[in-house]
């Protein structure tokens, strides 16, 4: 009641604050009378009377403000603060200018990186009670995790009690013919508690039914809100309706909701159930490893115990199904049981939180700079401080003045810093490696709204602590005297400690970006095992019935080949079953005939058809390449890799030699392969992996003929631009046969570094700016030293010093701070790099050649922000320096 | 100079309300009673005296209202109201109990 009151009164003084102020001038004119009347009646002169009446009562206007303070809201002297600060900033565009940009810059890139970093490492998934889902993969001893058979799943599920809920999945690329062109999609094929597992439910119509989930069950489809808008127009009577996939017709039954979004599979856009045969026949696909497991723990159990008890569970049904797992190379030792979060960004995580740490230096070196500025501005504005003081101003009231001056800059900057941000969050999504999971939940959302509102304010206060607590400390009355020197000094001190730590972060970042570059370079530096340069690709995918056998399918693709070879510009062309560096993975057993006693061992299976070498350029290293002799009937004739012959034969003549491979392996009765070639490695996860067994055989001598294959096409000039007749060509073959994945192999090699090229591109950038910043920190803290001490160099120079001296007297000062810098920042290289250690590759994070060329780097820029202030006090006259004092 | 004694930190607001209770008074009127009263020993600064009416004001324990003083100028004149009243009875209480609390530690002590 009493605060209401109150309240209300303010307010009322507030709107009628004119009057208010009018009627205190008065009270307090009619006071300094009655004094003055008091005072002649003592007998004084009327002058004097007046003097001693006004010398009494005081400095009126800081009374009047008293008074206004008591009557008046907190935030009324605020916004007279503000509106100071904002006068202050426009008499000053200049540096109000660079230091906004600075701060944009460095809030910008902050709030930028943190969109990433925060869904993917810190934000929950999207489901219900996201932390209990767990991945859940077979192991083998001293082997990384595997995928699980459908086998392992069948039988854990039924068993295991750890769990509310488990699932499995496999890619699945369905094509749809429409009136234009076929289109492939992502999709999956899914076990059919897959939704329930994550505790999602379509939106429209319904979830799968157990009973469509088994061998030769009914064809049926969940859409994607994103595919159903875009294809099927948003139709909300979707469900019961047929499309036609593959040439099969399906039955729409759901959609899922815009808000679902598939974490495991982010490109999927379709599901339909996995349909494995539960009878678990032994020889079937059935034990193949090539499932993902997803499981929702039952809470209060640890993910632990679940993976032991899964474990057991296992070697029950190893025994149950022994024949099953000799078919796909033996059962699992164990499970292992992960958490879906920690298993989708554990590749990503020390990048991530890399550069996480860049982008906290960056903003570091920009709040350093800012600092720095005001200080400095501080030296010019010291008699403006002085001279408020003496008018009765607060030095609270100063140092608050400051910080919301200070404030007021960040604030602007962090607006500034939002735009930044938004463009930088849109340049992380297209930089961004592909294996970066949740890329669809990088976005500018209330939290990273909050959390640069957060940084800013931070940054207002940091920045303007320091120039603060200066112009408070120091003494106001010397200000108004013309020189302060003292209170320079130790503003020099301070700015000198800023500008050695901006310099020492800015060689933190410049070490790693190089460390980063140097990995980069040594990588492709790497032979890849074939010429990249000049070489088309595409993925060509059979769909429909018309392909289900396999001479089908041979036959359409050697029509293609032939097509393509007839495109002008095309030198060479060929199939693979796999394609380098592309993401491919496809491994199978081979067994040698001369060594009997050993275990099968994978290599890397390449189906090609004749010319693949020569379009390719891998080298024949003995013996002959594939060619038409190669085909069906024919004996079959298999290439190996170097490196696998020289490990399996030594110095023997592998020519003559014979094996079995893939699912021939283990089966006497089928017949052997004969080695006829050897060729050259080839690179294909990665340039840094060193994985180079590998067999190829022709297309038509292999078990099936793949009905996805990768064309691989040699131009005579730019590659990319051939893609569209080489396109035309397939389709003038049949024009309803999906082509994707069209990239240059001069883009697929350097997007196989994508997340070391992503990781250097921000390295090197938050570098520059860190480097540019320190420069203009030594620059503007050099520049003021020698403003401050023109007086000093023109008396040296009066005394006799040359130019050059009084060159070197600045060049020294400025190299003493770098050097500084330099040592420091060094220990910070050294501390930081320990974090990289995953992201390099072929060099050491003490490589000499990176920290010599970064310390050269360094002072080479810092003498160029030397050569100026020193440059312009050497050209101090001292008569006309000397004559101004 | 002898720098005169200060006023009790908190007194101020307890030594206007007192004056106000003869009559209404009006800034510097309020000053020279008090002064008078402490027989010249007291001196309420003005820095003190307007913030503290405009607190006094705010509170509603005092009112304001201009008026013509018997030289015919117009002067605001402040005004004890009831609530006034009732805080200097809570004022002086608390004062006397210090006054006491004080004089005990002084004696004993």
């Amino acid at each position: 009641m009493d605060l209401l009151f109150r309240f209300f009164r303010r307010l009322w003084l507030l709107v009628r604050r004119e009057q208010f102020s009018a009627e205190l001038a008065d009270e307090m004119a009619f006071h300094r009378e009655q004094a003055e009347q008091r005072f002649l009646d003592q007998g004084m002169s009327s002058k004097d009377a007046h003097y001693a009446a006004l010398r009494e009562f005081g400095n009126s206007t800081r009374l009047a403000e008293q008074s206004h303070e008591m009557v008046g809201f907190g935030f009324e002297t605020a916004l007279q603060d503000v509106r100071y600060s904002v006068r202050q900033l426009r008499k000053n565009p200049g540096f109000a200018f660079i230091a906004v940009l600075i701060l944009a810059l460095g809030i910008g890139a902050s709030t930028a990186i943190f969109s990433a970093v925060n869904p993917i490492l810190f934000k929950s998934l999207p489901y219900p009670r996201a932390r209990d889902l767990m991945m859940v993969w077979e192991v083998r001893k001293n082997e990384s995790p595997r995928y699980v058979a459908f086998g392992s799943f069948h039988g854990l599920a039924e068993r295991s009690h750890s769990f509310e809920a488990m699932a499995v999945m496999k890619p699945w690329q369905p094509t749809m013919i429409s009136e234009d062109q076929p289109e492939r999609f992502e999709g999956q094929r899914v076990s059919a508690g897959y939704f329930r597992a994550l505790a999602v439910a379509p939106l429209l119509g319904r979830d799968f039914e157990a009973a469509e989930d088994r061998f030769h069950g009914p064809n049926v489809v969940i859409l994607s809100d994103r595919l159903w808008r875009r294809r099927f127009a948003a139709d909300k009577f979707i469900a019961g309706k047929q499309v036609t996939l593959d040439d099969s017709l399906y039955v729409v039954i759901g959609v899922m909701p815009s808000s679902f979004e598939n974490v495991l599979a982010p490109a999927a856009e379709l599901w339909a159930p996995l349909q494995y045969n539960e009878a678990l026949p032994a020889d079937g696909r059935e034990w193949g490893h090539h499932l993902r497991m997803v499981g929702r723990i039952r809470p209060g159990v640890s993910s632990g115990q679940a993976a032991s008890e899964l474990s057991v569970i296992l070697h029950t049904l190893a025994q149950m199904y022994a024949k099953g797992y000799e078919s796909s190379g033996g059962a699992p030792d164990g499970m292992i049981v992960n958490s879906l979060q920690s298993d989708l960004t554990q590749g990503v995580k020390p990048a991530l939180l890399a550069i996480l740490g860049a982008v906290i230096m960056v903003l570091l070196i920009a709040c350093v700079n800012v600092t720095n500025l005001l200080l400095s501005r501080g030296v010019t504005r010291h008699a403006e401080f002085a001279m408020r003081a003496a008018l009765g101003a607060a030095p609270n009231r100063i140092i608050r003045q400051l910080l919301i001056e200070s404030l007021l800059l960040a604030a602007i900057g962090g607006a500034f810093g939002m735009l930044v941000a938004e463009g930088g969050v849109r340049a992380l999504v297209v930089l961004s490696p592909p294996e970066l999971p949740r890329i669809g939940a990088i976005r500018m959302d209330g939290i990273v709204f909050a959390f640069a509102f957060g940084i800013t304010t931070l940054v207002g206060l940091i920045v303007g602590l320091i120039p603060a607590r200066h112009a408070s400390r120091s003494d106001l009355r010397s200000g108004l005297q013309q020189s302060s020197r003292q209170t320079a000094t130790g503003q020099q001190l301070v700015r000198r400690t800023l500008v050695v730590s901006e310099v020492a972060l800015a060689l933190v970042l410049l070490v790693s970006a190089g460390l980063l570059l140097r990995s980069l370079e040594r990588l492709f530096a790497i032979d890849p095992g074939f010429d990249a340069s000049h070489v088309l690709s595409m993925q060509v995918q059979e769909s429909g019935h018309r392909f289900d056998t396999d001479a089908a399918r041979q036959q359409f693709f050697t029509q293609v080949l032939e097509a393509v070879r007839q495109v002008p510009g095309v030198t060479a062309a060929a199939f693979t079953s796999q394609l380098p560096l592309s993401g491919d993975f496809e491994s199978y057993g081979v067994q040698f005939e001369a060594l009997p006693n050993e275990n099968f061992e994978p290599g890397f299976r390449y189906a090609v058809s004749p010319g693949y070498f020569e379009t390719m350029h891998i080298p024949l290293r003995r013996g002959r390449l594939l060619d038409e002799r190669d085909r069906a009937g024919a004996p079959v004739a298999v290439l190996l890799s170097e490196s696998f012959v020289k490990r399996k034969f030594q110095d023997q003549d592998p020519i003559g030699k014979r094996i079995h491979s893939g699912p021939d392996a283990g089966h006497a009765d089928r017949p052997w392969g004969t080695i006829v070639g050897v060729v050259g490695d080839v690179k294909q996860t990665s340039l840094g992996v060193s994985e180079p067994d590998a067999f190829y055989t022709s297309t038509s001598q292999w078990s099936w003929v793949d009905n996805a294959q990768s064309l691989v096409v040699r131009t005579r000039g730019e590659a990319a631009s051939l893609a569209p007749a080489i396109r035309a060509a397939i389709w003038a073959v049949d024009k309803n046969v999906p082509v994707v994945r069209v990239a240059t192999l001069d883009n697929l090699l350097a997007s196989s570094e994508a997340e070391r090229r992503f990781a250097l591109v921000l390295f090197g950038a938050f570098a520059l700016v860190g480097l540019v910043l320190a420069a203009s920190g030594i620059y503007g803290v050099l520049s003021g030293s020698v403003t401050e001490r023109t007086r000093e160099i023109g008396v040296r120079a009066a005394l006799g010093a040359s130019r050059s001296n009084i060159l070197g007297l600045v060049l020294r000062q400025g190299m003493h701070l770098t050097g500084l810098g330099v040592a420091v920042g060094l220990i910070g290289a050294v501390a930081a790099s320990q974090t990289l250690i995953t992201l390099l590759f072929g060099v050491s994070r003490l490589d000499p050649t990176t920290y010599f060329g970064v310390i050269a780097l360094v002072i080479a820029v810092s003498v160029i922000a030397c050569g100026v202030p020193a440059w312009r006090a050497a050209g101090v006259d001292p008569s006309i320096t000397l004559r101004a004092e | 100079m002898p720098r005169k004694p200060d006023l009790l930190p908190g007194t101020l607001d307890l030594l206007i309300l007192k004056t106000l209770t003869r009559a209404p008074l009006h800034g510097y009127g309020i000053a020279q009673s008090i002064k008078q009263f402490s027989e010249d020993v007291l001196t309420v600064e003005e820095g003190s005296l307007y913030p503290a009416l405009q607190r006094l004001l705010l509170r509603g324990w005092v009112k304001a209202a201009w008026k013509r003083t018997e030289t015919n100028r117009r002067a605001r004149y402040y005004t004890l109201t009831i609530a006034g009243r009732k805080q200097l009875g809570i004022e002086l209480s608390q004062f006397e109990q210090m006054i006491a609390a004080i004089g005990h530690v002084l004696q004993k002590a």
